[in-house]
């Protein structure tokens, strides 16, 4: 992936930007020795790497507008970061940049159950929010893959989602209030409490901007009660096209289980090799999860199963205690440490229409084949948002370039099939190029625009999101007039 | 002006030469000066998966089609979209372009959430004539910026929708309404509070002042909603007189269309407010006629013409005016002022996408 070449004439001012820089920040919040601006180097898209030219880690809003204020006089590219786990290398920095990471801001700000919100700092992590609510049995509904280790500025950014976003939706469904810094420090509050922006929604729009539009520092998110009790069955199908019939019919029965997830045999394999869950060995494996009191959970359950028997399935489970439901979410879970294990990989999340999915699966095996790299297919299938994980030796002089053409080759037949190319991970660096197969240019000029309102001087995480050469004109007017 | 295909649609705007009174049937009451265009002429279904709970139509397709077309496959608009006609006394036809552009949800909003969070794509012409499509029909889709939200709600100023794809849910098997008869409103937020907080999915919580009734309404499988409704019942007897009441689909087809200002003189207001702050904003705004939705966070009220309610309403949150004479309406304005830096990204949106400013120009600022 080409990012662009860093200016010298920004360069230049780095001892200068540090000083004005110090003076608004307590002194461990600025980071300009080298060898520590080089752990904000990359996400967890790691194939990439670029030191930024400084990196500040504020405590509060405020200090966050003044770091945007200054970076904003003297024309110097800001790139946001939560915790750093964007797979998208959506934070990933260039050499002339400043990291600007919200992970010191983490506290919770307000609690309030009668309203079924909290309030946080967007440093906090996804999952200590649902830990800060769960004392009284409520929780926050999306759970990204990554949600231990990644934060809520992240989840907006990205408008992350998760395996249970089939019943509860993705970020933007739950975010209700934002403060947000923009550029030039202007501290905006967007939304909060009540339900739906009075005027434009801008709140939809911020979510989802990679961090292009304003840095979000506080967010009102929904919380939920938990559910009385929730129970998966597994169900094995010796054909990927039964398997998707199956979920289509499950859906179409009017049953909407709070997750669908579906792995193919390369996933099997590996992951029953690594955790051991006593997974059949088959072609394709269901997961399926409903909710509710165990009397909800058993009719929602004779229903699916007796879907699932009408297609013949080689194996059906149903959980009858909490071990079996742990040891049938075991091998699922982890899918991606398995798949680590055996080899480096690259995990897509292209999404399809649910009823292309035994197309697309025939698909990837071909290419699999064309290419000479193995696949497994992981993926939500009730809301069709695939995960292909993409084996390659990273050793391997042309492994790399070899694994991502056939990447975007999956891609692009997402597209093609009346898909898009990343349901909940991003654009960042890694589908930028990939844009113009999704939209004409037209339509991507309509995203710019937005851009051009919120940030003007495209000054934050500017190269991200759309191509290098669609953004050139923008960024090099920019740069010009410095 | 009533364009029967996209490509005149594109020809109507980019020759327009003065502007545009965009509307789909013209339901809602958002009345501007302007040349009417109307996209009721670009009707029809294009796509339907049941089995990926997706529908793409063409803007100007009927509301009453659609949810015809879906109940025949046991599926829903599950935001549950406010007909308008009632409490306006408009006429005409309500399109799914309008629901999209006007982002309209009922009752069941607090549960699954608003038009907006079902919209999955959309096709517009912007103001200069240019085409743009957003999203697709899939369900989650984070490539790029999402100009669908901001698509929706925007009420045609940034561009006319020319087609629109969504998500559908199932239609539940059974529902039940819970009443707790007897209480204050102060009481009626709590009995809300309760069952919004509970396990039990509920998906309609109102109170009517006028009644002293609050109202909690439970959907699904006829087994979990007796469940429930049993659940409900004994769960909230500690505010009042509780018990499962028999008035279903119409009592809350009354809620959604705010049946008790129906043919009555005077303005119509809706404000969205954090649902606790309902006790203090009826409070402030001293008005006789109000009623709750939303588990007391969407606010309908009924005052005499030309009452400025905004200058009352110190809680955070929003007021539209939803029916009122042409005075009023441009006097005090259909939407809440937004705060100085929001209102400044908003002229700045509809200046890029809107250059001419032809599109239901002044409606939202």
């Amino acid at each position: 992936m080409e990012m662009p070449s860093p200016n010298p004439a920004i360069l230049a001012r780095k001892a200068d930007l540090a000083v004005k820089l110090a003076a608004v920040l307590p002194a461990d919040a600025l980071i300009q020795d080298e060898m520590e601006t080089r752990a904000y180097e990359c996400d967890a898209l790691t194939a990439y790497r670029c030191p930024p030219m400084l990196v500040v880690l504020p405590r509060t809003t405020q200090e966050v507008s003044d770091v945007l204020r200054i970076c904003h006089q003297m024309g110097v590219p800001v790139v946001p970061r939560g915790a750093g786990t964007s797979l998208a290398g959506g934070a990933l920095p260039t050499a002339d940049c400043v990291i600007l990471g919200v992970a010191r801001m983490n506290d919770v700000l307000e609690t309030d159950y009668d309203n079924r919100i909290i309030r946080v700092q967007t440093g906090r992590t996804n999952l200590s929010v649902s830990g800060a609510v769960e004392e009284e049995d409520f929780f926050y509904a999306p759970d990204p893959s990554s949600q231990l280790a990644c934060a809520i500025a992240g989840n907006i950014a990205m408008n992350s989602g998760g395996a249970h976003c089939l019943k509860y939706g993705v970020t933007t469904n739950n975010l209700m209030g934002v403060t947000m810094v923009m550029m030039d420090g202007t501290v905006v509050e967007i939304g909060g409490a009540h339900l739906d922006a009075g005027g434009l929604d801008l709140l939809g729009v911020i979510c989802g901007s990679e961090g292009q539009l304003g840095v979000v520092t506080e967010a009102t998110l929904r919380i939920l009660r938990k559910p009385e009790g929730a129970r998966p069955v597994l169900i094995g199908y010796d054909s990927n096209e039964v398997a998707g019939a199956c979920v289509s019919d499950i859906i179409k029965a009017g049953v909407l289980p709070v997750a669908i997830e579906f792995m193919d045999r390369p996933c099997i394999e590996a992951c029953e090799a690594f955790a051991k869950a006593g997974y059949p060995m088959c072609e394709a494996l269901l997961i399926v999860e409903v909710e509710g009191s165990e009397a909800e959970i058993d009719h929602q359950l004779k229903l699916i199963t007796d879907i699932a028997r009408s297609h013949n399935p080689v194996e059906l489970r149903e959980a009858r205690d909490a071990d079996e439901a742990g040891r049938i979410w075991l091998g699922r879970k982890s899918a991606f440490g398995a798949m680590g294990q055996i080899n480096d990989y690259m995990c897509l999340d292209g999404t399809i229409p649910v009823t292309a999915l035994p197309l697309v699966l025939r698909r990837i095996g071909e290419l699999s084949k064309e290419f000479g790299l193995d696949v497994a297919n992981v993926f939500h299938a009730g809301d069709g948002n695939m995960h292909p994980l993409i084996l390659f030796d990273a050793n391997k002089v042309g492994d790399l370039e070899l694994c991502e053409e056939f990447g975007a080759e999956i891609l692009k037949f997402c597209v093609e099939v009346g898909g898009c190319l990343t349901g909940e991970h991003g654009v960042g660096i890694e589908k930028r190029d990939l844009m113009l197969h999704q939209y004409l240019p037209e339509d991507l000029e309509a995203q710019l625009k937005v851009k051009d309102v919120f940030d003007p001087q495209w000054l934050l995480n500017p190269a991200k999101v759309f191509p290098l050469s669609v953004t050139e004109g923008r960024r090099a007017v920019a740069i010009a007039a410095e | 002006m009533k364009p029967e295909t996209e490509a005149e649609l594109v020809e109507m705007i980019a020759g327009a030469t003065g502007p545009l009174a965009i509307c789909g049937g013209g339901t809602r009451g958002f009345d501007v000066a302007g040349e009417g265009l109307t996209t009721s002429g670009l009707s029809g279904v294009e796509l339907y998966e049941p089995g990926a709970m997706t529908m793409v139509a063409r803007a100007g397709t009927p509301v009453a089609e659609i949810e015809a077309l879906l109940a025949e496959n046991g599926q829903r608009l599950a935001f549950e979209p406010m007909d308008h006609r009632g409490l306006l006394g408009s006429e005409g036809v309500p399109t799914i372009g309008g629901v999209f552009a006007a982002n309209v949800s009922g009752p069941r909003r607090i549960q699954v959430g608003a038009a907006r969070d079902f919209l999955l794509g959309v096709r517009f012409v912007d103001g200069a004539g240019q085409v743009v499509k957003n999203g697709g029909r899939v369900m989650k889709n984070v490539t790029g910026y999402d100009l669908v939200k901001l698509m929706s709600g925007a009420h045609g100023t940034l561009g006319v929708l020319s087609e629109v794809s969504f998500k559908v849910l199932p239609l539940p098997e059974a529902e039940a309404t819970v009443r707790v008869a007897d209480v204050d409103l102060e009481v009626a937020v709590q009995v809300m509070s309760a069952a919004l907080g509970s396990p039990f999915d509920v998906t309609g919580a109102a109170y009517d002042p006028a009644l002293r009734q609050a109202y909690v309404r439970v959907e699904g499988f006829a087994g979990a909603v007796e469940y429930r409704a049993g659940r409900l019942v004994s769960d909230l007897a500690r505010f009042g007189a509780t018990q499962q009441v028999d008035e279903r689909a119409e009592l809350w087809r009354g809620i959604r269309d705010v049946a008790a200002f129906q043919g009555r003189e005077g303005d119509v207001w809706r404000i969205s407010v954090k649902p606790s702050d309902a006790v203090a904003l009826a409070e402030q705004l001293q008005a006789e006629e109000v009623q709750f939705d939303w588990g007391g966070g969407l606010v309908w009220v009924l005052v005499p013409a030309g009452t400025d309610l905004r200058a009352r309403m110190t809680v955070p949150g929003h007021a539209t005016l939803t029916r009122a004479g042409a005075e009023t309406r441009a006097q005090l304005g259909q939407f809440h002022p937004e705060p100085a830096p929001l209102a400044a990204i908003s002229a700045g949106l509809r200046a890029k996408f809107d250059p001419r400013g032809i599109l239901n120009a002044g409606l939202m600022g």
